[in-house]
């Protein structure tokens, strides 16, 4: 098995990319977009017929195509229809090389369309069905905001002239380190951005999967993905194959208010596994004296011989309830909707340009909550080309939903309550800024949820520009954003900017309990998370560590292959014991098949003769003397004749049988001859050296 | 070991389903229904079966139930709460969902009108579906270590899956009620081919083959259509979920396709929040419904509105849809005593009524009077429709689905008898495969599949992956346990890649067993192979061979050559069904070879004086002990071809036997 990390990713919004060889299949694990990458362009709006008479596009764009101050300018952000950023190492593979693509979120299918619009590709991609669907939506989403740049800059045709060096010379450093990566190699990696037909045409590749369901690849490897806690219907991927048994783990939370909760019990009991979590990159942990956190500080177990399943189960679980990530999350999402309260009490308006669903979820059922208690009236806008659907699609998808969710399915309530605040008209949703309902509705203060994160497109940058000099107006924020850069179009800005961090994956605390319990022999590790953890003596696996790009070889694990024999051959062994000891054996025929990653020996065509039962392979040496004594036992006579003829084969011996017929049995060092005309005489002497010598 | 399948209920009959099957040790009860034709004991499955000493938790592993009808899970909340089971239970999430209002309006039905005492209470119903784990369709559940289970859709009501649970190298199918074609709702069945042992197939249409439900909906369509534009009522009562939605998207899609306004009403039993459930559940209707989710949900009917009760002598036409489904009381009967004795007015009535009600009294036969009790007496003189579709496969949907599956046996439960005799008479006919309907309280016993379980090395798997071409001039039909035989020469040539497996099992004490392949096993012993060979010097008289000699090649350079070019040629006509490779200077079959013999005295020469005479050539051949029965053919063959060939125009020598 070989494994390759493409890119460790940054964040949530863009997780990691890897590539594994298992088996002779070649299995990327997804295929992310860097959307932080934007913010090095400069963002163009068109303004609603709001207040104007007629559209008319941002002051300052217009000016950025004023060659005088182009240069200027230039030095600042990117004037250019913005072009997509994959994993730079990501089109050092040949497309045509990968077997399956397996998608673990809707973050890791954004640059899907870019992989199977190239020609060549034929892989498998597997990717759960709510994933799929979501990704669907936020794909088509980016491709309506894209559209902006479009109508600004026209259609744009071969490499746009900022991907010179002459201009990337003109950038800033920081710009300059974005487009070009660290180490000045990722220039490859920007694409312009694929067409709403070439994201259908992506969505008709994928196959899709329900938690905990088989998918059979080749009949070799087994596939299922079970839930991650992190999004819904985001996975863990887990790979059976005849080799080596893989879990996947990306990054995944154990906390979870609207996905299906992170199923970890389903991933206990590979022999490797593949730690994909990121998250917790950077972040020291606060609550402990010295930074690098050691697992085994935490937790003891009481005796050595304490370590069943059971019982790793329950040190994770005391581990979970310690450092208990639902109450900060909660107080975070608390402290959110106050600041957004506080804002709209002092006549401001929000904009929320959260792209994490389960965040915006939450937010949308709380702040509702918080106005009523401060019976405060001011309508939530969601502004989306998707939205509805979206909200729609989260009201009947109780199956990947967490349970305190589906309990609502149970009680015949609605599962997410943004519909009955619809109803009520404390909620609107509308496809985009210029849509007719939206004009004929707005009213400020206002709280819009809006994409995109990034700042650089869709309905958030004309709210921006409107509210920028607002000082009581609020913009929250999401972490992993360079706010400088972000920000740098919409300057000089008066509002406030709360940007938040919500935890992405699993805590680095919970990492080793977390591992111990899931019992796999080798993990592979982020190199990047090594200083932050040291794995505390006691463990069970092995730990190989991994950096970005850098490709790992496994040693073959399993070192035998599970057999299946059919219970018909098995009626037919005629076992022979092994003399000196409790071995017994028996020779085994039939016809391999191998099936649902299954080698099974079934019996085949071919007839089994009762000649087959004799003894076809011989080991040792049979003594002559002995032979003859035997054969003599069954009425067969004859003498021996020593023969020295050469050095090589060793000094040869050479029955002569008289008895009852003529026979000769010419013994040698490594082969023994029998020769006689009579057939049953034959036969009768393979016998008697067959008991002499070992033989099956 | 072996699949014991005890039968509960519905064997031989449509009621209380409820089968336990043990599969390797395992312990599942499929469905835990009730029959609501008894109001007896009769009515819930004999419990006792499964455990004299009534300890369901530990002679049980699991409860499935397919979907929410209670003649499927009516027994259930009895068999938890008052029976006392409290392992794991499965069903879908729709199922989940749905039952206990199915449970609750049926236990309503039989405590509040008809007056009896109660099996179970709303308590009973919510703290069973406590214990209910809930799974979605296609996931694969694993039990406990060895038991797998796993839902496929099965169409016939919402949330209604059919299940397939695997333990060790047995697996099973147990398909609960199902639909093979899709409807205006639902989709039809779904399920992967998988490797069963035995399959338990509803059976209640096992002879119909049926018309398409599209027909039937028509038909219903145009008589409510018909009534409301006479300017007539329509009553239809059902139970609150299923049915109850199922028509009126028919209905609310007519009304919108016909443009019209006649109210459509559901009583206040039935309330609209009960379209809450189908409006999330959604996924699991037919893709053309599902697909209606994110711009207006087909179950957001739009011409639906809630009654009232003054309404019920309102003037003008409407469609009412009111509970209880049977009408045997509540709602639904005050209704009907208004509506039934004006001939406008139309009352449909569901597939299945429980005598005594009103319903069944107006199944049977066309009554102009009903007594609901002895002063009460209604005249019903309005049109009664009989709503048909039961969403039911027909038995081509049973025939279809059985031989996908191919499973090794098939149990039919769920159908009335003679007809699930016929259906078996098929089965085993046409698809050759042992079927079995056992009644109530039998058992069937039918064999698993069983592996023995080895590791293997990986020199053996590497050994089978090999390429194993054989070229065999045999025709089909060979299947002969003779190794030789003349068949047609004209056989094709057939390549043959069978991957043989040839190894060694070696099983040691406290060690599993492995399967090595013969060097593995040689390295293990310490050993060195020892070749144990057959050899003999064969002498044999070929006249014609002298001719040969004699005409063209007066050096006898070529002597040997054509000596083996003329035995292989003889070989190869008397054996004209096994491959002879000439390699030049030898012969070879599978491992005998056979080359001219120069040497003056072969030790291999077994032979008398007397033969040594008449011999013109000798044939020296070695093989081992795989091939020694061709080997002793040919030798006989090549002796007797210097016996017989004494004829100067033979060109060459047939076989005689
Ligand atoms: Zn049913
Ligand atoms: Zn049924």
């Amino acid at each position: 098995m070989k494994f390759t990390c493409l890119s460790k990713g940054s964040g949530f919004h863009f997780p990691p990319c890897h590539i594994l060889d298992v088996s002779g299949f070649r299995i990327l694990l997804d295929c992310p977009l860097d959307l932080s990458a934007l913010t090095i362009f400069y963002p163009v709006s068109p303004s609603p017929k709001m207040e104007e008479g007629e559209q008319t596009y941002d002051f300052a764009v217009n000016n950025c195509l004023d060659m005088r101050k182009r240069q200027k300018i230039l030095k600042s952000l990117i004037c250019a229809q913005p072009w997509y950023k994959t994993p730079n190492n990501l089109h050092l593979w040949d497309p045509s090389s990968i077997d399956l693509v397996l998608i673990s979120s809707t973050m890791g299918m954004l640059a899907l369309p870019f992989l199977t619009q190239t020609k060549g590709f034929s892989a498998k991609i597997y990717a759960t069905e709510a994933t799929t669907r979501l990704g669907q939506l936020m794909m088509e989403d980016l491709v309506l905001m894209h559209n902006e740049f479009h109508l600004f800059f026209g259609s744009d045709s071969g490499s746009p002239q900022w991907m010179s060096w002459e201009e990337l010379e003109l950038l800033s450093p920081a710009l300059r380190q974005v487009a070009l990566g660290k180490d000045g190699t990722e220039l490859g990696g920007w694409m312009p951005l694929y067409r709403s037909a070439d994201v259908e045409d992506c969505m008709k590749k994928v196959q899709t999967l329900k938690y905990a369901e088989e998918a059979w690849y080749n009949g070799t490897l087994l596939i299922k993905a079970f839930s991650s806690g992190l999004e819904i219907g985001s996975c863990n991927w887990t790979i059976n194959s005849p080799k080596r048994n893989i879990a996947c783990i990306s990054s995944s939370k154990f906390y979870s208010v609207n996905a299906m909760e992170f199923d970890y019990h389903a991933l206990r009991g590979n022999d490797l596994i593949l730690y994909s979590d990121f998250s917790s990159e950077g972040i020291l942990t606060n609550d402990e004296h010295d930074n690098n956190f050691s697992a085994s500080t935490t937790y003891n177990p009481s005796t050595p011989s304490d370590c069943s399943a059971d019982n790793d189960d329950r040190i994770l679980k005391e581990c979970l309830l310690r450092n208990d990530e639902s109450l900060e999350e909660r107080q975070k999402l608390a402290f959110i909707c106050s600041c957004v309260v506080d804002s709209v009490k002092a006549g401001g308006s929000v904009i929320i340009p959260l792209n994490q669903l389960g965040i915006v979820l939450q937010l949308l059922e709380q702040i509702p909550v918080y106005l009523e208690s401060s019976a405060m009236k001011v309508p939530i806008y969601v502004i989306s080309s998707v939205a509805a659907e979206l909200l729609a699609f989260t009201n009947i998808i109780p199956e990947w939903l967490c349970k305190e969710r589906q309990k609502k399915l149970f009680s015949g309530e609605p599962l997410f309550s943004h519909s009955e605040l619809m109803k009520g008209e404390k909620l609107y949703v509308f496809p985009d800024v210029h849509s007719p309902e939206l004009l004929t509705n707005w009213q400020e203060p206002c709280i819009v949820f809006s994409p995109h994160w990034s700042l650089r497109l869709g309905p958030v940058v004309h709210l921006l520009r409107r509210w920028r000099e607002d000082e009581n107006s609020l913009l929250v924020l999401e972490d992993g954003l360079d706010t400088d850069m972000a920000l740098l179009p919409f300057k000089p800005m008066a509002m406030k900017v709360l940007q938040c961090s919500f935890l992405s994956g699993i805590r680095l605390q919970n990492t080793q309990p977390l591992l111990e319990m899931l019992r796999p022999k080798e993990v592979l590790f982020p190199e990047d998370l090594r200083e932050q953890i040291k794995f505390s003596g006691s463990h069970s696996f092995s730990v190989l560590y991994y950096a970005e790009n850098g490709t790992l070889g496994v040693p073959r694990s399993k070192g035998s292959v599970d057999l299946e024999i059919a219970s018909d051959l098995a009626t037919q062994f005629s076992w022979r014991k092994l003399d000196h000891d409790d071995v017994d054996i028996t020779r085994l025929e039939g016809q391999l098949f191998i099936d649902h990653g299954k080698h099974q020996v079934l019996s085949g065509n071919k007839v089994s003769e009762p000649s087959r039962k004799k003894p076809l392979l011989h080991w040792g040496f049979p003594d002559v003397e002995k032979l003859l004594a035997l054969l003599s036992r069954m009425g067969v006579k004859g003498s021996v004749e020593r023969c020295m003829n050469d050095a090589e084969s060793g000094s040869d011996e050479i029955v002569h049988i008289h008895e009852p017929s003529m026979a000769l049995i010419e013994v040698r060092a490594t082969r023994t001859v029998i020769s006689a005309r009579d057939e049953q005489l034959a036969s009768l002497i393979f016998e008697a050296i067959g008991t002499l010598a070992g033989g099956i | 070991m072996a699949i014991e399948c005890l039968v509960l209920g519905a064997g031989q009959e449509v009621g209380k389903s409820c089968v336990v099957v043990t599969i390797n040790g395992k312990r599942i009860m499929f469905d835990c229904g009730m029959h609501m034709g008894y109001d007896d004991h009769r009515r819930y499955p004999d419990f006792s079966l499964i455990s004299k000493s009534r300890d369901f938790d530990h002679s049980l592993h699991c409860v499935i139930i397919t979907h929410f009808h209670l003649d499927h899970v009516g027994a259930l909340p009895y068999f938890t709460e008052v029976c006392g089971y409290n392992g794991p239970i499965y069903m879908t999430y729709p199922t989940k969902a749905l039952a206990p209002l199915m449970l609750e309006d049926f236990r309503k039905v039989l405590v509040d009108r008809r007056g009896e005492e109660e099996q179970f209470t709303s308590l009973h119903i919510s703290q069973c579906m406590e214990k209910v784990i809930a799974v979605d369709l296609k996931q694969t559940v694993q039990v406990d270590d060895d038991l797998q289970i796993r839902a496929y859709y099965a169409g016939h009501v919402l949330g209604a899956a059919m299940f397939y649970a695997k333990v060790g190298d047995s697996a099973m199918v147990y398909t609960g009620d199902y639909n093979m074609t899709p409807d205006r709702h639902l989709g039809a069945a779904q399920i992967d081919r998988l490797e069963l042992d035995l399959l338990i197939t509803e059976s209640t249409y096992a002879t119909t083959i049926r018309d398409s439900k599209y027909a039937r909906e028509r038909e219903f369509l145009k008589a409510v259509h018909e009534c409301v534009a006479g300017g007539g009522k329509v009553l239809i009562p059902t139970f609150a979920l299923g049915r109850a939605q199922e028509l009126c998207i028919l209905l609310d899609d007519y009304w919108e396709r016909m443009n019209l306004k006649v109210p459509i009403y559901f009583s206040a039993g039935l309330t609209i929040q009960a379209n809450m459930y189908y409006k999330i559940l959604i996924s699991w209707t037919s893709q053309k419904v599902k697909e209606t989710y994110a711009t207006r949900n087909a179950f957001d009917f739009k011409h639906v509105h809630n009654f009232d009760r003054s309404l019920i002598n309102a003037p003008g036409p409407c469609v009412l849809f009111a509970t209880p489904g049977m009408i045997s009381g509540g709602f639904s009967l005050e209704v009907f005593k208004q509506w039934a004795p004006c001939e406008m007015n139309l009352i449909t009535l569901p597939g299945y009524c429980v005598a005594g009600t009103v319903g069944h009294k107006l199944m049977s036969g066309k009554p102009t009077k009903i007594n609901l009790d002895k002063d009460t007496q209604i005249d019903v003189r309005c049109q009664i429709h009989q709503l048909s579709f039961s969403p039911h496969t027909d038995s081509k949907g049973i025939m279809d689905l059985t031989k996908f599956l191919s499973p090794r046996n098939v149990i039919l439960v769920h159908g009335e008898k003679p007809k699930m005799v016929s259906l078996k008479e098929r089965i085993q006919s046409e698809l050759r495969i042992p079927c079995y309907l056992p009644a109530n309280c039998d058992t069937v016993h039918i064999p698993s599949t069983i592996y023995v379980k080895a590791h293997a090395s990986n020199t053996f798997i590497r050994s089978c992956l090999n390429p194993n071409f054989r070229f065999l001039k045999r025709s089909k039909e060979d299947n002969s346990d003779q190794v030789l035989r003349n068949t047609n020469p004209t056989a094709p040539l057939q390549v043959n890649d069978e991957r043989v497996a040839e190894g060694i099992l070696i099983m040691e004490k406290g060690k599993k067993a492995r399967v090595v392949h013969q060097d593995d096993l040689l390295l293990m012993l310490r050993q060195k192979k020892h070749d144990v060979q057959f050899a003999y010097c064969c002498a044999a008289q070929l006249d014609n061979l002298e001719e040969t000699r004699n005409r063209d090649d007066a050096l006898g350079l070529s002597d040997k050559c054509s000596s083996l070019q003329l035995l292989f040629k003889e070989l190869s006509n008397y054996f004209s069904g096994v491959n002879i490779q000439d390699l030049g200077e030898h012969l070879q079959v599978e491992s005998f070879h056979v080359s001219v013999c120069v040497k003056d005295n072969c030790p291999y020469r077994i032979i008398d004086d007397s033969q040594k005479e008449a011999a013109t050539v000798y044939f020296c051949c070695s093989w081992s002990a795989a091939d020694e029965k061709l080997a002793w053919e040919i030798i006989s063959a090549m002796e007797r071809f210097s016996l017989i060939d004494n004829l100067p125009c033979r060109n060459s020598i047939s076989r005689t036997n």
